[in-house]
């Protein structure tokens, strides 16, 4: 172990993302359908700020405090609801609340803090984050997904836009899945954490393309390796530089995500925590083992890159032999070909699927 | 040894310029002494206001229009979209929160409708008779086509009524002028006068009637005269009741009953029919906003509804604020029509009031027709009140009136816990990178540091700054947003980190040539990334609203920042620190020691070359 570390520690490592590529199809697989399945079944837990709600209005009593107003009503509305001072009056925000749900509020609230029963006042309140806010926003989504293609199109190839959408759209939804699942509320922070996702998931995708571009690039027709291979090395290049990026993002989220969900009980913070830490592991996943791959597969289709494959293939068939052969003569040679070798296995490997 | 490119021969010119570009924003947050940024809703509370409409039947009103009013009022409140105010729909009724507290002046503002209309003036009086008014005078001989005579009454909007008409004249205006952009004359003179042209009516169109016309386009409810045509109709001049306002003026084609409205309106009273909604295909009575004066206003000619665009700015000639507004095609060609139509009239029929809100707020002389679909509003505004009514004019009128309920400053919507929470676990999670910087990259993770410093600190100028200048606000989801793009700041010198470790891996350079071309490489990569996370925020800011626009607005900020960081702080602070022979010569701890470097021996890598 402490020598994985060790090279890790160096760079020095050599990990077959891109040949493993059906591992990472098959589980990004099973987590799309099971985050699909969550939302279908479970549906996401919207925020009054979403569907609307209903607000509960009482004269601030002398020593109440903003824990004990939350904390009674919290049982009967089966979440946190949102607790203001407005005024002279306590101000709850909750879901929509039924006739009955109602009355059990303002029977609790006479009960903690002596205000007249009449006194708690209900209205209705749409959504703040509805209608229009919520179709600009998926309006600015479309939008922005097109010009992404676009840019990305232009400044890479129309494949790795590809590549980077997918893996954009695999980690949203794998993260709303999770939402889903847990039953954590969705709130406009969580939709920001979703958006920070969106930003933080196409960049890494993008730090990666950069250098398998530029790796891919000097492949001319004589080259030893495929574009795989290529892509391949290029990662194993990027890693260290994935691995510590994601770390340094992913450790103040995660200190965030800890207090909020241990020390403060439910609020924002976990809301936005969780999008954020899960979008940015899953975010960092993808870049490596589903946008790559997805673009090597797209790659190895071109007649170019087939033909260099082959051409790669043949003559290190010959090579293996001559080296076989050599090895049988003369086992001192072993040091020179020995970084063909590894290619050969690795090449065989591929063969075999 | 590549050749010393300027870049690294000036590091220390870069960071000067860094350095003063953070001491002149530092300079101009401890002027404002503006070093608490302003907080969102969320975490500082607020104002609120629930809005009521008030429609004519008593009703509830249609549900598309409470809609329309909600987008109305949120693109107003939130203007440039950061400020992260929220509105919401409550029953029939709309809530608006709007951060921070005492912010009622804001919240009258954007409840106000902004309905626009242009209509001509048929009639013009100061606001109120004095009892010993004297004799009107003869008419006034200029025809009103001499706009410039009385400057005076121009820069006089506020002057009580007095005694004589001349004087009346002079207040009659609310100082306010428009004229085609094109116009030269920057502020004709609006030249009204209450005693003159008993009928001598040119020009006028016969064809609607206007008492009873039904249409509410540009030529309905033109100023048929009695005679119409040419013939000027000798309407009985000079009333010997010097009380009546309409005293010497043409009434005709006026609705009667409205003449005796115009009669008994008090101008002067402090309600004088601001915030009332007129109805556009009617003639109606209506003062000027500043009480001085009352008009007979015809039909609109032109709507609010056809204004595609305003803003405000200075006359490049006077230097005045003015409000330049653009029409849509159909309401230029309107608009050219009524000028076109009314130019070549006697006063006051010659003036296109501006009526917002039911009140005149400028009834300017046309002196030729305005085509080109553009027309301003001059006058007595300051840039306040300029830019205030160019965004209401622009982001259109309210569909509804509405009654202002009590205004409520809200606590936050958060428990300061969770600000707390947020800022001591975020902290300590930077803590834990930067332990995890130095332990990897040793004296790079220094420069790692250093650099992280440096963007925190730009960071927080930035948002000082503009949440003082420009109402950016921060909440809750920007300030973990901000957390994680210190994230992606450590993303770009990691990338150049490793950048430089490959060069030196790759072999034979030098570390200062090293740092030199991995720059030249990583520099591509850190753009194209950024590109990408600044198109997301540009987009998103543009075509989002409410709190996803504001978020985006601080996505971008951060992307912005995270750029002029590695170029003006990193690569200098590198291209310097591979000056130093602690550096230089790999040092054990420099992070870019051999053995960091998978060369076990400097023998072996040799053997590897050759």
């Amino acid at each position: 172990m402490p020598g994985v570390i060790s090279r890790l520690y160096r760079g020095d490592i050599d990990i077959d993302f891109v040949g493993k590529r059906r591992l990472w199809y098959g589980l990004s697989a099973v987590l799309m359908v099971v985050s699909i399945l969550g939302i279908v079944i479970h549906g996401l837990t919207l925020g009054v700020e979403f569907k609307g709600g209903s607000v509960i209005d009482f004269a601030r009593t002398p020593g109440s405090s903003l824990e004990q107003v939350r904390e009674s009503v919290r049982d009967i509305v089966g979440h946190d609801p949102i607790v203001q001072q407005a005024g002279p009056n306590w101000r709850i925000t909750t879901q929509s609340l039924d006739g009955t749900e109602v009355s059990a509020v303002q029977k609790a609230v006479t009960q903690r803090f002596g205000v007249p029963q009449e006194q708690v006042s209900t209205q209705v309140i749409g959504a703040s984050w509805g209608g229009e806010v919520s179709q600009k926003a998926w309006i600015g989504l479309a939008v922005f997904m097109i010009a992404i293609m676009l840019y990305l199109s232009v400044a890479f190839e129309w494949r790795m836009a590809l590549a980077a959408i997918v893996a954009l759209v695999h980690d949203l939804v794998i993260t709303a899945g999770v939402y889903a699942w847990t039953g954590f509320e969705v709130t406009p922070a969580t939709m920001l954490g979703f958006l920070t996702i969106l930003g933080y998931s196409l960049y890494d995708a993008v730090v990666v393309f950069d250098m398998i571009k530029e790796v891919t690039a000097k492949l001319g027709t004589s080259a030893k390796m495929t574009y795989t291979q290529a892509a391949n090395d290029a990662l194993s290049h990027t890693l260290i530089r994935s691995l510590n990026t994601s770390l340094t993002a992913i450790l103040p989220v995660a200190a965030i995500l800890f207090v909020g969900t241990t020390l403060l009980g439910a609020g924002t913070l976990k809301d936005l925590s969780l999008a954020l830490f899960v979008g940015m592991v899953v975010g960092t996943y993808s870049s490596l083992c589903v946008a790559t791959p997805i673009l090597v597969t797209l790659k190895e289709r071109e007649p170019k890159w087939r033909a260099l494959a082959k051409r790669v293939a043949a003559r290190q068939a010959s090579a293996a032999k001559a080296a076989a052969a050599a090895v049988r003569d003369d086992r001192t040679a072993t040091a020179a070909v020995a970084a063909p070798q590894n290619v050969t296995i690795t090449d065989t490997k591929r063969k075999k699927r | 040894m590549a050749p010393p490119t300027s870049s690294q021969s000036k590091p220390g010119r870069t960071l000067l310029a860094l350095l003063a570009l953070i001491l002149a924003m530092g300079a101009t947050v401890a002027l404002q002494k503006a070093f608490v940024p302003k907080f969102g809703l969320d975490l500082a509370g607020g104002t609120t206001v629930t809005l009521t409409p008030v429609t004519l039947d008593g009703k509830a009103p249609p549900p598309e229009s409470l809609d329309r009013a909600v987008n109305i009022i949120r693109a107003r409140v939130n203007g440039t979209g950061i400020s992260d105010a929220e509105v919401a729909k409550a029953n029939d009724n709309i809530v608006i929160q709007i951060p921070g507290v005492g912010q009622s002046e804001a919240l009258k503002l954007v409840s106000t409708t902004a309905e626009l209309r242009m209509r001509q003036v048929l009639a013009v009086a100061p606001a109120k008779m004095q009892p010993q008014q004297m004799p009107i005078e003869a008419p006034t001989p200029d025809p009103g086509k001499s706009p410039s005579t009385m400057p005076s009454a121009v820069r006089t909007p506020s002057g009580a009524p007095s005694g004589g008409p001349g004087a009346a004249a002079t207040t009659t205006p609310a100082g306010r002028a428009l004229s085609s952009a094109l116009l030269a004359a920057p502020t004709p003179s609006p030249a009204t006068r209450t005693g003159h042209r008993s009928g001598a009516k040119t020009g006028a169109k016969s064809g609607a009637r206007s008492g009873a016309g039904s249409d509410s386009g540009s030529e309905g409810g033109s100023a048929d005269g009695a005679g119409a045509g040419t013939s000027p109709s000798p309407t009985p001049s000079p009333q010997p009741n010097d009380d009546d306002p309409l005293a010497g003026q043409d009434t005709s084609g006026i609705d009667p009953a409205l003449l005796t409205e115009f009669r008994e309106i008090d101008c002067t009273a402090k309600n004088r029919g601001q915030g009332a909604q007129d109805d556009p295909s009617k003639q109606i009575v209506a003062c000027s906003d500043d009480g001085t004066a009352r008009y007979i206003l015809d039909k609109a000619a032109v709507q609010g509804t056809e204004i595609s665009g305003a803003s405000a700015g200075t006359d490049p000639t006077t230097g005045e604020w003015i409000v330049q507004v653009n029409f849509k095609s159909k309401g230029a060609t309107l608009f050219a029509d009524i000028t076109r139509r009314i130019t070549s009239l006697p006063a006051p029929r010659n003036q296109l009031a501006n009526v917002l809100d039911g009140v005149v707020i400028v009834a300017p002389t046309i002196e030729e027709a305005i085509p080109g679909g553009s027309a301003r509003i001059s006058g007595s505004f300051n840039q306040v009140s300029a830019t205030e009514l160019a965004d209401q004019l622009k982001y259109g009128a309210l569909p509804l009136k509405f009654k202002q309920g009590s205004v409520e400053s809200v606590s936050s919507t958060l428990g300061q816990d969770q600000l707390r929470g947020g800022l001591i676990s975020g902290a300590l999670g930077l803590l834990v990178v930067v332990f995890y910087l130095l332990l990897y990259y040793r004296g790079l993770g220094l420069i790692g540091m250093a650099s992280l410093g440096c963007a925190t600190i730009v960071t927080y100028l930035t948002v000082a700054v503009l949440s003082h200048n420009a109402g950016f606000r921060l909440s809750l989801p920007h300030i973990i947003g901000l957390v994680v793009s210190i994230g992606i700041t450590a993303d770009s010198f990691i990338v150049y980190f490793e950048r430089v470790r490959d060069e030196i891996k790759e072999g034979h350079r030098t570390l200062r040539s090293a740092v030199e071309v991995a720059w030249r490489r990583a520099r591509r990569t850190i753009l194209v990334a950024d590109a990408v996370m600044f198109i997301a925020a540009v987009v998103l800011y543009f075509l989002a609203v409410g709190g996803v626009a504001g978020f985006a607005f601080a996505m971008g900020l951060t992307t912005l920042i995270d750029i002029v960081v590695v170029f003006l702080f990193t690569k200098p602070l590198m291209t310097l620190a591979a000056r130093l022979r602690f550096f230089a010569k790999g040092h054990r701890l420099s992070g870019l020691d051999e053995g960091r470097m998978g060369r076990t021996s400097p023998a072996e890598q040799t053997l590897q070359e050759a």
